[in-house]
């Protein structure tokens, strides 16, 4: 699977699964491969996600949220996720003081 | 319980704070667990650090044990907290600190 299709698959189901307000999604597979925390194999991925989905939840809620739609998507292909979760509440207020 | 759950659930009952990590805090095998190491170092609290890559077996234990997929991961009080994201972000709205300090005087 290239790095495009993975990319890809990961904003369609998230999309779905959040209607996002905003969505980044960024390959930074390359800069791991090769580390020791690597070893099994895997992607690593920087997602910014901004969801209505999210507001009220706590962080770690909104964590597992994302978490339970890409097990289903990748199972054990993803090493490693950095991933920043905003509810569209906050999003919006911290629009409007730019 | 197995046996490897039960090893967990002891560890972050009895440590205020416990980190699971890939490497040691000295020597970080992830940037993931370095930066979340870092965090904890910086709130100057003991913590226990748990080196998944020496156990496979607590490795996948931890995971099932939280209900998280990735390491670090990090417990206070013997309740999960998160991983690398979530801790960062936590100590950067100020909410890492009150919480520690919290189990700080509960232990004294």
């Amino acid at each position: 699977m290239g790095a495009d299709t993975t990319a890809r698959s990961l904003e369609a189901a998230l999309t779905h699964a959040f209607a996002p307000v905003h969505l980044e999604i960024e390959d930074d597979s390359a800069r791991h491969a090769g580390h020791a925390g690597a070893a099994g194999g895997g992607r690593h991925f920087n997602i910014t996600l901004v969801s209505a989905a999210f507001d009220g939840h706590s962080l770690l809620e909104q964590h597992r949220m994302v978490n339970a739609v890409l097990k289903d998507l990748l199972g054990g292909e993803i090493h490693a996720l950095g991933l920043h979760t905003v509810p569209a509440t906050e999003w919006e207020k911290g629009g409007s003081e730019e | 319980m197995s046996q490897v759950q039960e090893r967990i659930s002891q560890d972050v009952s009895n440590n205020k704070v416990v980190i699971y990590m890939k490497g040691t805090p000295e020597m970080p095998r992830c940037g993931f667990s370095a930066a979340t190491v870092q965090v904890l170092q910086s709130l100057d609290v003991p913590f226990k650090a748990v080196d998944v890559l020496a156990d496979p077996e607590v490795w996948q234990g931890v995971k099932e044990f939280s209900d998280w997929p990735t390491i670090p991961q990090v417990f206070i009080g013997g309740q999960f907290i998160g991983g690398c994201d979530i801790v960062r972000e936590m100590h950067a709205r100020g909410e890492l600190a009150p919480l520690l300090q919290k189990e700080k005087t509960t232990q004294a």
